[in-house]
């Protein structure tokens, strides 16, 4: 290989999600029936950005591993096409391996190893010459230094986390995969977690990020794919996402609490919640009409208190409990 | 090529040796030298020569030879077998090392291994029995070509392989019968007749004869059929591991 540690140094200006940028990742039509006869992709189109973290988000099975998979050189695809950074993963798969970086979802390590020599074995597998001072850059910054003389076998899941985390930066790629990165981390760590990918995005990378937290999809990503049954059936920017598709509520707290909805009230799509202490209203915020003026006026004159109110938009797990469940 | 990568897989399997330098180096040559002590030293001395050579030291060639095969498949299988149980081998079949690769950083480590053993087993066989080797070229070249070959078999066993009972059934019951029972031990033609044939259907025969004429100058079969014998192994193993990865069996959904 050719390749210097510093010709895959991705520019400061990478670091900003640029549209009219070619994709870093383009996929077009990609199947994969498996042997078994299960088809566990079926015609998947999407392009990453570059720069930009992309959560692909789907139920347990809905194809979210298969894919990055596929892109990642783990499982061949049967059909369709992927083209990393410029390099198709099948033809080229030397030059497109080469700018990718894995973390996978199980935990899994040479137990009897070093933190430090495992990290510089991923190098050295992903043909980059040595570099102790990158080594000791990736493991300071996930505060993996002090253990860097640990066999594997003695650090908590959560270390042997950043440890599968630290062996995708060894070789320096510019497209991180993180396959259910937080699955079973305290929230601690995860919020370390998320700091980390956060930090890695400044520095030029681009983050596909698998997850069935959308907690984590929400805190994290520019962008949002919905996969489900091998399809992807939504892919958004998250502002937007949860803008076109929010639903928001209104609750209106009440001084005196109520048997039942006054009939003055009836049809407007009012909920009572809380033993009667609270009236709750769901409404579409991009409306024009959102009904919440009439409502305020009709309540007054059905002669009701309200001590206090409040607005929630819906999150992005009832927005996705939404999709899927549309789906047959 | 990928030199890095195979340099740093290279590495690592010999890493792993010396880490587990009991198992791996002490063991055999430990097990090696009783063979030594038993048939050489106290029921070798009983036998009469053979081919005008002690039977002690008529053995040396055929021990090495068992455990040359058995280290090679064993060392080689377990190098990748380990990867493929534990999930680790996710990260090599992401990198960008071709198939080729692949094979000659783990094949390449297993037979280093276990021709640094057989050395051992030579060096050790000397301090038991007078030896002289006649050809020294030609035992170089069956020790490698053996090392390699034998290799390239475990590290078939290892992907074929999917759990440890299978990962030990070829070495127990195929090749260590096919060693004993491969004139580790006698000439062919201390056997009746018709074993004398049966035992040519044997290829461990020809690569023990080969190995033995390398030293003592005579041997079972023509040197020409034990060198074929083992290239047709070779090859074959070759195109076994050649398919393996065309089609990604086991490794590769």
């Amino acid at each position: 290989m050719t390749d210097t540690p510093t010709a895959t140094q991705p520019t400061p200006s990478a670091a900003s999600p640029a549209a009219h940028e070619a994709p870093i990742i383009q996929i077009d039509k990609l199947d994969k029936t498996y042997a078994s006869g299960y088809q566990a992709l079926k015609s998947i189109d999407l392009e990453i950005q570059r720069g930009e973290i992309f959560a692909l988000l789907g139920p347990n099975g809905a194809g979210k591993t298969t894919l990055i998979s596929i892109i990642c050189g783990l499982v061949n695809p049967t059909g369709g096409r992927v083209i990393a950074d410029g390099h198709d993963i099948v033809r080229d798969y030397r030059a497109a391996r080469a700018t990718i970086g894995l973390v996978p979802q199980e935990l899994t390590s040479e137990a009897f190893e070093t933190v430090w020599n495992t990290v510089s074995f991923s190098r050295g597998l992903f043909g980059k010459s040595p570099d102790p001072a990158h080594i000791e850059r990736v493991l300071k910054d996930l505060a993996l230094w002090d253990k860097r003389n640990n066999k594997l076998i003695t650090l908590s899941g959560g270390m042997k986390r950043r440890v599968l985390i630290a062996k995708a930066l060894a070789h320096e790629p510019r497209i991180l995969f993180l396959d259910e990165p937080t699955a079973g981390v305290d929230v601690e760590l995860r919020r370390d977690m998320w700091n980390v990918v956060r930090r890695l995005r400044e520095s030029g990378v681009t983050i596909i990020l698998t997850t069935h937290y959308i907690e984590e999809a929400e805190e994290m990503a520019d962008r949002i794919g919905v996969i489900s049954n091998g399809e992807i059936i939504l892919v958004r920017e998250k502002q937007a996402l949860m803008r076109q598709l929010g639903r928001k509520e209104l609750t209106l707290q009440l001084a005196a609490p109520l048997a039942a909805l006054p009939d003055a009230l009836a049809g407007r799509g009012l909920t009572l919640d809380d033993e009667g202490r609270q009236l709750v209203y769901t409404y579409d915020a991009q409306q024009d009409a959102t009904g919440i003026p009439e409502l305020l006026r009709a309540v007054d004159a059905a002669g009701l208190e309200v001590t206090d109110l409040q607005t929630r938009q819906s999150s992005l797990e009832d927005i996705f409990v939404g999709l899927v469940k549309e789906r047959p | 090529m990928n030199w890095y990568a195979i340099r740093t897989i290279y590495r690592f399997e010999m890493a792993r040796a010396r880490r587990t330098l009991l198992q791996s180096i002490v063991s055999p040559v430990l097990s090696t030298s009783l063979y030594f002590v038993v048939f050489g030293g106290a029921i070798g001395s009983r036998i009469t020569q053979i081919d005008g050579v002690s039977y002690g030291a008529f053995i040396v060639p055929g021990l090495i030879m068992l455990m040359l095969l058995t280290q090679s498949v064993s060392n080689a299988s377990f190098a990748i077998f380990f990867p493929k149980f534990s999930g680790t081998i996710y990260e090599l079949l992401s990198a960008p090392v071709s198939h080729f690769e692949i094979v000659l950083g783990y094949v390449g480590a297993a037979a280093t291994k276990s021709i640094i053993l057989g050395l051992l087993i030579l060096g050790t066989a000397s301090l038991f029995v007078p030896l002289t080797i006649a050809h020294p070229v030609w035992m170089a070249l069956f020790l490698g070509l053996t090392a390699v070959t034998f290799s390239l078999l475990g590290f078939i066993i290892g992907i074929w392989a999917d759990n440890f009972e299978k990962l030990q059934l070829v070495p127990l019951l195929v090749i260590t019968p096919l060693t004993f029972l491969g004139g580790t031990f006698y000439a062919i033609d201390m056997l009746p007749p018709l074993w004398q044939t049966v035992t040519l259907a044997n290829p461990v025969v020809y690569l023990v004869s080969g190995f033995r004429w390398s030293f003592f100058g005579s041997a079972d079969v023509s040197v020409a059929a034990s060198l074929a014998m083992i290239l047709l192994f070779l090859t074959v193993c070759l195109g076994i591991v050649a398919w393996i990865f065309r089609t990604g069996y086991r490794i590769r959904p």
